[in-house]
């Protein structure tokens, strides 16, 4: 773990909305075929941080590294063209749509001037296989899809460019027992193909066998960070339910 | 489900309608004997022409989640624009270029409003539609623009194919906009932007781009349907076109498209016009007063809304 590079670093990130302060100085740092948990209560600045990372959002002061660019915020094109892929906590489908439309809105694949339906029809079909969603009707909208197979769908899309990291907001928020086990399946299979993930929950209990590291967010914060792997993270549960006074001794 | 079965269920609007169409068909030939007459048919279409170029336009801004209520402001300043050119001797593409130059300018301006103040589409085309038909009465104090260079009406309902030209540039763009609607990223990213703006932004499409040509497109086929509408009457006049955008709306929405856009019907909106007409066309054959046709449009209209929003339930639940 000590020579993964670093492929993401954020630092002193503030973002303000009329008087609330979402973020307040955040910074942390995402490691190379890693997956990094931000785990917090509700409110806690975790979706600000994504929608900064993803380009939907401008941070008030703090810089983010990425590759060998280091920039003040970013726009949503240039967030993907630094290879950021972004599983919203909405998922952002179009729900009029079917899966394999969805998995490559705004990457169609195209045949001169024409949507090449077909191709994409046999790369989705791939892709999902991939990851092993089973969708039985792909020219269905997907408004009629499980919570799970939509999950899918929003992953396979972050997938179906090639990207250096993965961010997920809340991947398992909206699902039952049942699904939310085999999207973090997925994930998992995800990292042993090396793919880079920065996965935000605030069910510590979820991510902790899933993540390498940890970082625990309080009001715009950074209140803790550990490697899950060091005795220090045993701590951690404890540290989340404790008050913030309490927590800076760490 | 069948592939055949799914299709059905998918094209239920437009294939009621085709049907609805062959039972007025059939019951209009058997009650009055110049229904299939060859004059009756292209009477048909050339009555109908303008109003296919609008409903089109009008299918591809709501199929985006918005609407057009500006659609006949525009269509009559265009003209007025076109009219008054001509008058002054200006040569026929003149005349022309600056109609579809202002309608196209007009509803660019419709789309960077919305898409700049992020206001309801409804509420800025109301008010453009109150503005751009203000101008119309600016420009000519409410006085019809007339007498118009024979060349200019040869240009908007001289004879194409033995039918007035305005049937061939409905057809011209129906045939344009298949393509670019159902096979072109512009008709993708269209619907998108009705089904869900976010989505579509959050995956780097410059959506502005998109939400405005729409617009765009509706002021240049309101322009051409208004240089038709001026060559058929020989006038050009401020109140031209009052109450158009409704009728192209309706046939939108008689034709299965969603008020709320995400996807569109093109053939379905085709298919309405033409059931509009043959109404309009029945009755006047039947020596029905025109006063019911208003009242017939209505009712189908709420029949064809009522048996959609069945449908939509239906599908939710099953
Ligand atoms: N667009 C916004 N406008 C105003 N306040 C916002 C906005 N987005 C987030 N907030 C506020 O910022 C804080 C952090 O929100 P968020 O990042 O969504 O938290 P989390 O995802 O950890 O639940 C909350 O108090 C929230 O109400
Ligand atoms: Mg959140």
């Amino acid at each position: 773990m000590m020579n993964e590079s670093i492929i993401l670093e954020v630092q002193g990130l503030t973002k303000r909305f009329g008087h609330i302060q979402a973020l307040d100085g955040v910074s942390l740092e995402v490691r190379a075929g890693a997956i990094t948990a931000i785990v917090g209560d509700n409110g806690s600045g975790k979706s600000t941080l994504i929608k900064i990372l993803s380009g939907n959002l401008r941070p008030d002061s703090g810089s983010i590294h990425i590759g060998n660019k280091t920039c003040p915020g970013l726009t949503i094109p240039q967030a993907i063209s630094l290879g950021i892929r972004t599983v919203y906590q909405d998922l952002a489908l179009d729900n009029y749509k079917n899966s394999v439309d969805n998995i490559f809105l705004g990457s169609e694949l195209m045949q001169g001037p024409f949507l090449n339906r077909r191709a994409m029809r046999r790369e989705a079909e791939k892709l999902l296989a991939d990851i092993h969603v089973a969708i039985p009707d792909l020219t269905e909208p997907v408004a009629s899809l499980s919570g799970g197979q939509r999950q899918g769908v929003a992953i396979a899309r972050a997938l179906r460019r090639p990207g250096k990291l993965l961010l997920l907001d809340e991947p398992t928020a909206a699902m039952g027992i049942q699904e939310s086990h085999s999207t973090l399946e997925m994930l998992a299979g995800l990292r042993q193909r090396g793919m880079t993930q920065l996965i935000v929950s605030h069910n510590l209990h979820q991510v902790f066998a899933l993540a390498d590291y940890v970082y625990v967010m309080r009001s715009g914060r950074v209140i803790a960070a550990a490697a899950t792997g060091d005795t220090t993270a045993q701590r951690l549960p404890e540290l989340i339910l404790r008050r913030e006074s309490e927590a800076e001794g760490l | 489900m069948t592939t055949f079965k799914k299709w059905r269920s998918r094209q239920s609007a437009p294939l009621l309608l085709v049907a609805v169409c062959l039972v007025m068909m059939v019951f209009l030939s058997i009650e009055t004997r110049s229904f299939f007459s060859w004059k009756n048919v292209v009477n048909i279409l050339e009555a109908n022409s303008y109003r296919l170029i609008l409903a089109c336009g009008m299918m591809c801004v709501i199929a985006s989640g918005a609407i057009d209520l500006s659609t006949g402001s525009i269509l009559s300043f265009s003209a007025i624009c076109a009219a008054t050119v001509l008058q002054a001797g200006a040569p026929v593409w003149a005349g022309v270029l600056l109609a579809l130059v202002a309608g196209t300018a007009m509803g660019t301006i419709n789309g960077l409003l919305i898409q700049i103040t992020r206001i309801n589409a409804f509420i800025i085309t109301l008010a453009t539609s109150f503005m751009y038909r203000g101008l119309s009465l600016m420009v000519t104090k409410g006085i019809p623009i007339t007498k118009l260079p024979q060349s200019f009406r040869d240009f908007g309902c001289g004879d194409i194919f033995g039918m007035e030209s305005g049937v061939t540039m409905a057809f011209v763009v129906i045939v344009l906009l298949i393509p670019a609607f159902y096979f072109m990223r512009w008709g993708h990213y269209l619907t998108s932007l009705g089904g869900n703006p976010e989505a579509l932004k959050r995956s780097g499409v410059a959506i502005g781009r998109y939400r405005v040509s729409a617009f765009a497109l509706m002021g240049f086929l309101s322009a051409l349907a208004g240089i038709i509408i001026t060559a058929r009457l020989n006038s050009a006049e401020a109140n031209a076109g009052l109450n158009m955008e409704m009728d192209a709306i309706c046939a939108v929405i008689m034709g299965g498209t969603a008020l709320h856009g995400g996807s569109g019907s093109l053939p379905g909106t085709v298919i309405a016009v033409f059931l509009m007409g043959l109404i309009r066309n029945g009755l006047t054959l039947l020596s029905v007063s025109s006063y019911y046709q208003q009242f017939v449009t209505g009712a189908m209209l709420l029949c064809a809304v009522v048996a959609a929003e069945l449908r939509e339930r239906k599908r939710r639940i099953g």
